[in-house]
């Protein structure tokens, strides 16, 4: 086991990752990265970053893989803020807190929450969430939705 | 008296346009474990720390089904990305070559990753400490660009693929110099 996660550790140090919270894996329909007021279309590879907001359409969803293994994914008509992302890839020490500002959000935790509870929020308009290494969705409706 | 009916109708409007309801649930992972979340939602807190528990606000925790959890979340799942997985080919001494075992494996692992749609791939070749530790070195390196080449073949993006040779550094059962172990003629392949 322990050569698994010394592997692991020196992946990450090895990949050029280093400046990107995580990558764009899976995208379909109408997707969307807002990155300084631009609206980039969301492309697998693509990288993301802090401060960027994940946007889809109707027929849109979006996954990412972030650099501490955190896995996020965005279905229709969703808004997510990567408000910020930190992680330390020695010590797997760091801060990782996102908005879902409407729709729905699925999030498989990493080596953060693994590492310290705490270290993952996420919020919506009502509400902010804990998490101590686990698997949740959420979702965020209009009234009358 | 206007004055205050308008700014109440404000109030009201202000409350009404922020409010969205919201609702958490969390789920059991592959092995059927289930973590922790914690809503705080003003001052209402639910603990979800049970499969399927959902927290709604102004409701107490209520547990939902799988099923129920698929049709209102299934488009959001199928979009996760595949988890991050490893794997370990064993080689023969003093050779690039993988031992009689590995070849079957290899065919598993690169099964398995047709099946990822982009994966980022770091292969770590690693030695026993039989030679000097220069000639490890070089040794691991060629092992991981050897694996490089099957994932190739795939059609794995080689710009996706990272190597890395560590010689006798990171050894899998720790030994005395000159030791002829098999468990660590090595290369793990990191997949996400």
């Amino acid at each position: 086991m322990r050569w698994t996660i010394a592997a692991f550790l020196l992946g990450f140090a090895l990949t050029c990752w280093a400046d990107d919270a995580g990558q764009i894996k899976t995208a379909s329909g109408t997707a969307f990265v807002e990155r300084d007021g631009q609206r980039l279309p969301a492309r697998v590879g693509m990288p993301v970053r802090q401060s960027d907001t994940l946007i889809t359409g109707a027929d849109g969803a979006a996954g990412v893989t972030f650099t501490d293994n955190s896995l996020l994914s965005i279905g229709p008509n969703s808004v997510l803020a990567i408000d910020s992302y930190t992680f330390d890839s020695t010590t797997h020490r760091g801060q990782f807190d996102s908005s879902l500002r409407k729709g729905t959000l699925a999030v498989i935790s990493g080596k953060l929450v693994k590492q310290s509870p705490d270290a993952m929020r996420v919020r919506t308009p009502s509400s902010i969430m804990g998490v101590r290494g686990t698997e949740f969705v959420v979702r965020v409706e209009e009234p009358g939705n | 008296m206007a004055a205050i009916a308008i700014g109440v109708l404000i109030a009201l409007l202000a409350g009404c346009a922020s409010k969205t309801v919201d609702t958490v649930v969390v789920l059991p992972d592959p092995q059927g474990r289930t973590g922790t979340v914690v809503v705080q939602r003003g001052d209402e807190r639910h603990v979800l720390d049970q499969p399927y528990a959902a927290s709604r606000p102004g409701a107490p925790v209520a547990r939902l089904s799988a099923a129920e959890v698929r049709q209102s979340f299934g488009a959001t799942l199928e979009a996760l990305p595949a988890r991050p997985t490893s794997f370990v080919l064993y080689f023969v001494t003093a050779t690039d070559e993988l031992t009689e075992g590995s070849k079957g494996e290899l065919q598993k692992v690169l099964a398995a990753l047709k099946l990822r749609g982009v994966p980022d791939v770091v292969a770590i070749g690693h030695t026993d400490t039989v030679g000097d530790a220069a000639t490890n070195d070089r040794l691991s390196a060629q092992r991981a660009e050897r694996v490089k080449g099957f994932l190739v073949e795939i059609g794995i993006p080689a710009g996706r693929i990272q190597t890395a040779g560590r010689g006798e550094r990171e050894l899998l059962v720790p030994t005395a110099s000159n030791v002829d172990e098999p468990r660590n003629r090595r290369v793990e392949i990191n997949v996400r």
